[in-house]
């Protein structure tokens, strides 16, 4: 019998400096195994954001672009413009896609730009200590809202999925989570469907996955899977949101 | 080639097709939208790239992302905007990305007008957003001279890894003169699969590749700092052009002036050439690197009592002048940058004012 878990090819053999429980890792190596599925490691360029993901290109053995913060989606339309052929991906934290790169996500996808976004949604902001992200929960503590999140006067935590679904440009977007290994699963196949929508040439290709932040939660890994799983998962729906025709 | 008739931002437009640069990222602003109006037509019939982004800002870093990934880029732009691309100036340059940035100024500061104005030499030359780097800018005075300094941008943007500026203004990219389009000024595009992020099936060695600006370690930022300094230090050497007018004479006055000002201060040159006045001009055609040392030659002339830098801003190239002069003469000013440019009278009266 031959080996039935090994690493995939598209990631490097780097140890990662994500913190214990964090589940960056993980949607890291669904990517190298999509990637490695659909054997494009050599004509895949991912962009990198700012966020704990900024050192991602040391983590994935494939073309790397390190971007501003929250302009990944516009450097991954200046190389799919100029390179259709390139296979082209951002991964991106909610600090980075739905606050301060919120103009370039949402014109990206609307243009139906045929590249990948993985978007990772763990409620906070995580490189730069535990600030308040747009898609913080009400009540939720950060550093910059000590007390918790006050939706009075900071607004109800934004739903990226939903919002894009609403363009009537059309797309892939959907919403997984890494909290159970069924969820790991089905991120695995989302993930590897926005990647064939890109080889298609279809469309803009969304992947939202749930995910956490034990550090600055403030709780064990094991508690920020169930805080996850009880706070943000009714909140942040799982699902298709929007599939091309 | 014959000449022909062009407007200054679409013969701009045309200059980047025959050097070669199939893709344009832009967003529209007076004075220079005419620029993308010429090419959203021109690029399909070359096969090539045409998109307005949504904002200046994702422009830039739509440039960033195409020069990355190896393939020969520009984008158009005025003043507030280039503010706003000024985000991923920074980026290019410490990432090494060969990019080309085309500035057609208007006055500021804020929205100021869109007349034309000198008013962006600082942001230009001393780098308008964070950290350590240069733009290798050249300034053209006419329509000829926009089309070979937009050719040749591509050429010196692969030669030093890095992103260029032609800073006209709003006269520049407004008026029609003849030009041509020099075919030497083409240049075939360098092999880029040692950097850029263009697949790693590209290149032989199947190693990848990362366009990057983060350096952690002080040390490797230190030395990513002091690569972009030889850069520009082999500018310094290899780079500078500028041009002298009537500088074989005994002249009283030493003119430095550039762009659309410096069309001017050649005619007023003329007119107090027949009351038997000489005086000479320098012309920086590079703003950065700045013809230094010839500043310092010119000034030295002994018939020459002093020297004074006319531009469309409030005094900012002077800054560089009095750098150069070091303190040899008396370094004068005149400028305007409302919009109006001061004509050839009123330039004669601030010399003789000097005399």
């Amino acid at each position: 019998m031959g080996k039935t878990f090994t690493t995939p090819k598209a990631l490097s053999k780097n140890h990662t400096h994500y913190c214990p429980g964090c589940t960056h890792g993980i949607v890291h190596r669904l990517v190298a195994e999509a990637i490695d599925d659909l054997g494009i490691q050599g004509k895949t360029v991912g962009i990198a954001p700012v966020g704990c993901a900024v050192l991602a290109y040391n983590y994935f053995d494939c073309d790397f672009q390190e971007a501003a913060h929250g302009r990944a989606p516009a450097i991954a339309t200046g190389i799919k413009r100029v390179r259709p052929d390139l296979m082209v991906f951002t991964y991106q934290g909610d600090g980075d896609l739905a606050s301060i790169g919120m103009g370039e996500i949402i014109h990206a996808a609307n243009r139906g730009e045929k590249f990948t976004t993985i978007f990772i949604n763990n409620a906070i902001y995580g490189m730069t200590g535990g600030q308040m992200a747009p898609t913080t929960m009400p009540g939720q503590r950060a550093t910059t809202a000590p007390t918790g999140r006050n939706t009075a006067d900071t607004g109800m935590p934004i739903r990226m999925a939903n919002l894009l679904a609403e363009l009537v440009t059309p797309g892939y977007v959907t919403r997984q989570a890494v909290l159970k290994p069924q969820q790991v699963n089905k991120t695995k196949k989302a993930i590897k469907q926005a990647f064939q929508y890109q080889m298609e040439n279809r469309c803009f290709s969304f992947v939202e996955v749930v995910s956490t932040c034990p550090t600055n939660w403030g709780l064990t890994p094991l508690d920020a899977l169930k805080w996850a799983e009880d706070t943000l998962l009714p909140y942040y729906e799982l699902g298709d949101f929007k599939v091309p025709e | 080639m014959a000449k022909v008739l062009m407007k200054g931002n679409e013969a701009i437009g045309e200059a980047a097709i025959r050097a070669g640069c199939k893709n344009y990222f832009a967003y529209p602003i007076t004075p220079q939208s005419e620029v993308a109006e010429y090419l959203v037509k021109r690029l399909p019939e070359e096969g090539g790239v045409f998109l307005q982004g949504e904002s200046e800002v994702a422009v830039g870093y739509m440039i960033f992302g195409a020069a990355g990934a190896g393939e020969r880029v520009m984008t158009t732009s005025s003043s507030p905007g280039i503010s706003l691309m000024s985000e991923a100036l920074s980026y290019i340059a410490a990432a090494q990305c060969p990019a080309v940035f085309v500035n057609i100024v208007r006055g500021g500061p804020g929205l100021g007008g869109i007349l034309p104005s000198q008013g962006d030499y600082f942001q230009a030359t001393k780098g308008g957003g964070h950290g350590d780097y240069h733009l290798l800018v050249m300034a053209p005075d006419g329509v000829q001279e926009a089309v070979e300094m937009t050719m040749l941008a591509f050429t010196l943007a692969e030669k030093y890894r890095g992103p260029v500026m032609i800073m006209g203004d709003g006269l520049i990219g407004q008026m029609m003169e003849p030009v041509e389009f020099p075919d030497d000024l083409k240049t075939e595009p360098t092999n880029k699969d040692d950097w850029a992020t263009n697949g790693m099936d590209t290149r032989k060695s199947k190693k990848r590749n990362l366009v990057k600006s983060l350096f952690l370690d002080p040390a490797a930022l230190n030395d990513n700092n002091l690569a972009l300094k030889a850069k520009y230090e082999q500018m310094k050497k290899e780079e500078v052009r500028f041009e002298l007018y009537n500088s074989d004479t005994d002249y009283q006055v030493l003119i430095t002036s550039y762009g659309t000002m410096s069309r001017v201060c050649r005619t007023a040159i003329d007119m107090l050439k027949e009351e038997g006045i000489e005086v000479a001009m320098l012309r920086p055609k590079t703003l950065f690197p700045f013809p230094e040392k010839a500043v310092f030659d010119a000034a030295a002339k002994d018939s020459c009592k002093a020297v004074i830098s006319i531009e469309m801003s409030m005094g900012q190239m002077v800054e560089d002048v009095e750098r150069c002069v070091k303190g040899q003469r008396p370094v004068e000013f005149y400028g305007e940058c409302g919009g109006d440019i001061p004509s050839p009278e009123k330039i004669i009266d601030i010399i003789k004012g000097l005399l």
